[in-house]
């Protein structure tokens, strides 16, 4: 059962026209939905039912964030589609923006009205130009198919939705700098509470999802929310897209139920590169821990699978190593990531990734120090937990993982002064 | 905050950039001009061969009645705002994890074997700049980089070649 949802209609020829679209029933549910007049309580319940959780990779319960909100409290409210995707590794809603733009444009409209909000953004990253375009197109086919405007289709609805493009930095990513970038700031997250559902974009109350979370609603509508639990297991409801990438024959994006093996995934994507020997897989996105490959052939690919794991499944992003990858230059590379994307708000961030990207750095580089294994365990968890976002843990996650599973190939580089992979 | 007294804001930037700019004014509420400003630099930006200079930051800040601080703190937060000069092809390396370990450093050094530069620099005759860059979500298709508003997936030494070869 692949391309159930969001790539539904990969297989057709320029799927991202408006036409192509509702050829596969597209807006059905948005004209039903505005014709009958569905209460949005109904929406919501659904949304709770298909047990939709976040595809950012937070994995909050859409429909519970979507309750959050006071629906008939006076004055705007914003719907936010977050599609600044740059956890590394990740590369899945650029093709629902490239491939089927107008499922999450049909999506976020049954978001507003489910919430009463009347204006929308889309937040997509600077770089992503062919994907901003292809949604740009979307929103013209659709404003002139009656879809956004003022009252949609006779029902006295109104929503209008626009794109904001970034300029480059990951930590937008985090919601609240997501708003505080689309206000025209620099995007440094904002302290919680008050959370966006009370006081987001504006000052007003805002829901910000996922591109693969909004683009989603509109299948969970027309076919119940059981149906979309049922494709996926306890937990984890649904069909998920996985970005897989790194050492493989066919790397790529691919939707499958949430549940699937690991090992099955690992075969649509061609297996790894060359008949090499799978030696760890991060899992979800560079922030998750990594999961040595034979482990890892064990596991199905929920979040309950992977988190007793001791990881996450985060966004979905999958990234396959096999054997001639040396751990310690891996980890040196992904904490020079979250080091360079600090937004320097909060100093155990700005300073401990330095901290880390440094000492790793130097084990890599020859010049590790026995304490320095101890040393970096520790600044990871001075990290974790004492900042305002998610980025400190993410920088400090994957520490910990790569200690506990690699540790033989850091002491390696320490006591030899050169790599245990490939002696290089 | 100060913000830079004008007196006609038609004087600003030329009319093609005032329009594109106040396309982007009108997605947000009338009251929050200062939405745009990441647009609106993005597009004095490109209109100025890749960078932005101190006089465009303060003429940005001017048209949307912003601080001029407020806008610079903008333009040095993101990393696609160039605050000097650039070549006329930016070329954007990836070298996050997806793309380090399919060879990446490959991509690297045939680009700067080619350039004769090192990435950050710019070429002398002023037509590339070398550009490491974060994850730019296409690992499917590693090794990647950016040149403009244009993706190259699956690089090699070869296909790096012919694509700067088609470029002016």
């Amino acid at each position: 059962m692949v391309n159930e949802v969001c790539l539904r209609t990969l297989d057709l020829d320029r799927p991202w026209r408006l036409e192509q679209y509702q050829s596969r029933g597209g807006y059905e549910m948005l004209t039903r939905i505005l014709k009958e007049k569905t209460p949005p309580d109904e929406i919501i319940e659904e949304v709770k039912k298909s047990g939709l959780r976040g595809r950012g990779g937070a994995g909050f319960p859409t429909g519970l964030k979507w309750s959050f909100i006071a629906r008939n409290a006076p004055g705007q409210k914003y719907v936010v589609c977050n599609s600044d995707e740059g956890e590394p590794g990740t590369f899945k809603d650029r093709d629902i923006l490239r491939y089927n733009p107008h499922q999450l444009v049909e999506g976020m409209i049954i978001a507003a009205y489910a919430i009463g909000a009347t204006r929308g953004y889309n937040y997509i990253r600077g770089e992503f130009w062919e994907p901003y375009e292809r949604f740009e197109t979307a929103l013209k086919e659709a404003r002139e198919a009656g879809f956004l405007g003022e009252n949609l289709l006779g029902s006295g609805f109104d929503f209008e939705l626009h794109s904001h493009l970034g300029g480059g930095a990951y930590v937008c990513g985090e919601e609240t700098a997501l708003l505080e970038s689309i206000e025209g700031k620099k995007g440094q997250p904002r302290f919680k509470p008050p959370f966006p559902a009370h006081f987001g974009l504006y000052g007003r109350p805002t829901i910000i999802n996922n591109t693969e979370s909004l683009a989603s609603i509109p299948m969970i509508l027309k076919e119940g929310g059981p149906w979309f639990a049922d494709i996926g297991v306890k937990n984890s409801g649904g069909s998920k897209l996985f970005s897989i990438s790194g050492n493989l024959n066919n790397p790529g994006v691919f939707e499958i139920p949430m549940g699937t093996p690991f090992s099955e995934l690992l075969e649509m994507a061609g297996g790894v590169k060359g008949g090499r020997k799978l030696k760890a897989v991060i899992p979800g996105g560079s922030s998750a821990p990594v999961i040595p490959g034979e482990q890892m052939m064990d596991l199905t690919m929920d979040y309950d699978a992977i988190a007793e794991a001791g990881s996450m499944l985060g966004s979905g992003a999958v990234i396959v190593l096999d054997d001639t990858n040396c751990m310690v230059k891996v980890l040196e590379r992904m904490s020079y990531f979250y080091h360079e994307e600090s937004c320097g708000q909060c100093t155990p961030c700005r300073e401990g990734t330095g901290w880390l990207y440094r000492v790793v750095s130097r084990i890599e580089n020859g010049q590790g120090r026995q304490e320095d294994l101890d040393l970096l365990n520790d600044v990871a968890a001075r990290i974790g937990g004492r900042t305002i976002c998610a980025l400190g843990d993410a920088a400090a996650g994957p520490v910990a993982g790569m200690l506990k599973h690699f540790r033989d190939e850091f002491q390696y580089h320490i006591d030899h002064k050169k790599c245990l992979v490939g002696a290089g | 905050m100060n913000t830079i007294e004008v007196n006609n804001k038609a004087e600003i930037f030329s009319t093609e950039i005032r329009g594109e700019i106040d396309q982007w004014v009108a997605k947000y509420p009338a009251d929050w001009k200062q939405s745009a400003v990441m647009a609106a630099l993005r597009i004095v930006q490109d209109a100025n061969g890749g960078w932005l200079t101190t006089e465009l930051m303060n003429d940005v800040a001017a048209y949307l009645d912003m601080a001029p601080i407020a806008v610079y703190e903008v333009a040095t937060f993101y990393s696609m705002y160039e605050l000097k000069p650039v070549g006329k092809h930016k070329i954007c390396i990836c070298t996050n994890v997806s793309c380090m370990i399919n060879n990446s450093e490959r991509v690297v050094e045939h680009l700067e074997d080619r350039l004769g530069i090192k990435l950050g620099q710019t070429t002398e005759d002023g037509r590339f700049t070398l550009k490491e860059v974060e994850c730019l979500g296409a690992c499917g298709g590693a090794p990647m980089m950016q040149i403009g508003k244009q993706y190259y997936e699956n690089l090699t030494p070869e296909i790096i070649d012919s694509i700067l070869e088609g470029l002016e």
